[in-house]
């Protein structure tokens, strides 16, 4: 088992604070870039080449006075944009890449801003300084948000915490007995594809896009009946996880407050990128959505549909594709 | 089978769509007999409610006859006649067992998007909007009612459709707008807005005990309406001083309780006023235009009630929040919670103390739904309430 040095990662979650978010920190891992990263990459490595080996053109087209000053400079910006592109291809770290590409990027903005400084002194026209600040501008905005997407990714070791809570008006016993169950929770956790258990491990199965799965073994790591069950995840899993389900009593006989906390550490790679496909930005938002499912369960019998959400509540963001409010089926 | 859908702002279309199938098993499949246009969908209508969506099925009052049931519908048998209220209530919550159907925590399947708008989400709603559940309405041929056992009513005897259709909602949600209102002896009630909603507020003031009802609108016809059918005295705004008047027809106390059936479509009298709050409107810097709602507030008398049941759909601007505080009102608000009333109002109905037909005007096929908005909207034809069958 290499669970020693994971579990000493997962704190308690009971210490958390209402309304903490999730923490970050820790290992590191490798990610390729993606489409527009790898655009980004080579684009960088065109212009930068072009910037080297004809710096007089570029010069001219920004319109920059052809001085050796300016040659010169050129010649620089150009071999830091060729090693920046070759960074993103080529290295495990295609995100920091990325930001040195920004940073590359407003540094050809100060010199655009000094050319145009200049022309304006001189009197010379401004359009083709402006139309290449506008050029910056646009690829800068493309890099940074490709070099978001990529240091997110790049972050594995970051702990996710999500925490959740409902009030169900069922026996904490009943709500208890139900969790338990762990092969039934995919009818109301819409991301597991199915929970199997055998002898004292239950093995967990999420299905990724494009038909990935994601699975791991877990084994209950405390049982207190009707009160309390908490689980994490042992041996090779796609992605260590711990989680903890809370029942107790609600005041003045409304039932049972139900609290559930889960951790987890997003690999790295493709399956860390499928799985953040699956749990989205705000892995909290779809916990509340599991947990809505889970008190129309239990106090309704089932989950409750819609024609505009024909397969029950879903979080705000996954909204706003929906069926419309009408029959479904053919006419 | 055809269904008066949505398209877009002011636009709306009897379009051919599937039937509607059982998706849970506590639903009900009805075929509609009767369905009405409330004022609320000239709100979705005139696109004030967000997450619409083109093409959803509009109507929340309706009722018809049974024809399928889901496996754990108990109480309903293929055949039964019923009418079925407006809001989707699972009867096991806490809130519904406190008898607050309307904000049943289990029926709306996109509570996500209401909390992300109102805070908190209420329950869900038939045909009235994504936020509210996402489910078709009535105005078609059959509709799906989930949770059937909660909701719709059995109308065994020979009552003509006519007169319990407005249980669905406006003559329950006038009426618990009176109910708000605590009524003892001696009280005068004022009404904020004449249409369907405000004529059954009038009635069921009285019902409840009202010594007087005074009504406000602009309208000549719908004036007349309350004050023949209700007794309630008319102040027609566009020719007398509110203010001015209510000081008048109490002797200096103001009314004890105010209506607001009107909701966030208001007109008022000064066009400088109502210019101000539709611009506001228009550059979404207020949702809602609440006039009514202030004009209630300013002229309840000191620890009166005020009670809405005008719908709102988000913000208001210049809210008398001093008025309210300084002079202890109560304000009580909601969307009416239709399960609580049936019973004792279909009774009502039943032994003649109230024929909510009176506020028919229009009746019209399902086909002609698109001509009953504009007739509605537009007042036209001095409409009051549009009944369509399929």
């Amino acid at each position: 088992m290499s669970t020693q040095n994971s579990q000493q990662q997962f704190r308690d979650p009971q210490a958390r604070q209402p309304g903490d978010q999730g923490e970050r920190g820790g290992a590191r891992g490798a990610v390729r870039p993606d489409a527009l990263g790898s655009a980004l990459g080579w684009f960088g490595i065109g212009l930068g080449a072009t910037e080297l080996g004809a710096p007089d053109l570029v010069a001219r087209a920004i319109g920059a006075d052809d001085s050796a000053v300016s040659r010169t400079l050129t010649r620089i910006f150009g071999g830091h944009k060729i090693a920046g592109g070759v960074g993103v291809l080529g290295s495990e770290q295609p995100g920091r890449w990325l930001w040195g590409r920004v940073a590359g990027d407003l540094l050809d903005l100060s010199a655009l801003a000094l050319v145009a400084a200049r022309r304006r002194v001189t009197g010379a026209g401004l359009a083709r300084p402006l139309l290449a600040v506008g050029s910056v501008v646009g690829v800068t905005v493309l890099d940074v948000i490709a070099a978001r997407r990529h240091s997110r990714a790049e972050a594995p070791g970051h702990l996710v915490h999500a925490r959740s809570s409902t009030t169900i008006r069922r026996a904490p016993q009943d709500l208890y007995r139900r969790w338990h169950d762990f092969e039934s929770l995919p009818t109301f956790m819409y991301h597991l594809d199915s929970v199997r258990t055998t002898d004292g491990t239950s093995h967990w199965k999420i299905r990724g896009p494009a038909g990935r799965k994601i699975k791991w073994d877990a084994r209950i790591v405390e049982d207190r009946p009707d009160e309390l069950i908490a689980w994490r995840s042992v041996g090779r899993s796609d992605v260590r996880n711990a989680g903890t389900v809370r029942f107790r009593p609600a005041p003045g006989g409304r039932g049972t407050e139900v609290q559930v906390d889960l951790e987890y550490q997003p690999p790295a790679g493709a399956a860390g990128v499928a799985l953040a496909k699956v749990l989205g930005e705000e892995p909290g938002q779809l916990l509340a959505e599991d947990l809505r499912r889970f008190k129309q369960l239990m106090e309704t019998g089932e989950v409750v549909r819609s024609e505009a959400s024909p397969t029950g509540s879903r979080p705000a963001s996954r909204l706003l594709r929906q069926h419309p409010a009408r029959p479904l089926g053919r006419a | 089978m055809r269904a008066n859908c949505w398209l877009g702002r002011g636009e709306v279309e009897v379009r051919q769509v599937p039937d509607p199938q059982i998706l849970n098993s506590h639903d009900a499949v009805i075929r509609v007999s009767k369905t009405a246009i409330c004022g609320t969908d000239l709100h979705l209508y005139d696109g004030f409610v967000p997450t619409m969506m083109k093409g959803d099925v509009l109507g929340h009052e309706f009722m018809g006859e049974v024809v399928d049931v889901g496996h754990d519908v108990e109480t309903l048998r293929i055949g039964d006649r019923v009418v079925v209220p407006f809001p989707i209530a699972c009867g096991r919550c806490n809130t519904c067992l406190a008898g607050d159907y309307s904000l049943c925590e289990n029926s709306n399947p996109n509570a996500s998007l209401a909390e992300k708008i109102l805070g908190h989400a209420p329950g869900g709603i038939f045909g009235y909007s994504h936020m509210l559940g996402g489910f078709p309405g009535g105005q078609a041929e059959y509709a799906r009612v989930p949770f059937a056992d909660i909701g719709p009513i059995k109308i065994e005897d020979d009552l003509p459709d006519e007169r319990v259709l407005f249980l669905s909602d406006i003559l329950p949600t006038g009426y618990m707008g009176a109910e708000f209102c605590d009524i003892t002896p001696g009280d005068v009630i004022a009404v904020w807005g004449a249409g369907p909603v405000g004529q059954f507020a009038v009635a069921s003031a009285f019902l409840l005990g009202a010594e007087r009802v005074i009504v406000i609108d602009r309208f000549p016809y719908r004036l007349e309406m309350a004050r023949d059918n209700s007794g309630a005295e008319p102040v027609n705004y566009e020719e007398s001083d509110v203010r001015e008047a209510l000081l008048e027809l109490t002797a200096g106390r103001g009314p004890d309780a105010c209506i607001d059936a009107v909701g966030l479509e208001a007109h008022h009298f000064s066009h400088a006023a109502h210019s101000y709050d539709r611009a506001k409107q228009v550059t979404r810097q207020e949702s809602d235009r609440p006039f009514a709602l202030r004009e209630a507030v300013r002229n309840c008398r000191n620890g009166g009630v005020v009670s809405v049941i005008g719908v709102y759909g988000g913000f208001v601007d210049k809210f008398p929040m001093g008025s309210l505080m300084n002079r202890g009102l109560t304000l009580r608000s909601g969307q009416c919670h239709v399960q609580r009333y049936l019973r004792p109002l279909l009774d009502r109905i039943r032994n003649g103390e109230i024929d909510p037909s009176f506020v028919i005007t229009h009746r019209l096929g399902l086909d002609d739904a698109p001509h009953g908005f504009t007739t509605f909207r537009d007042k036209e034809d001095e409409c009051m309430k549009v009944v369509l069958t399929p």
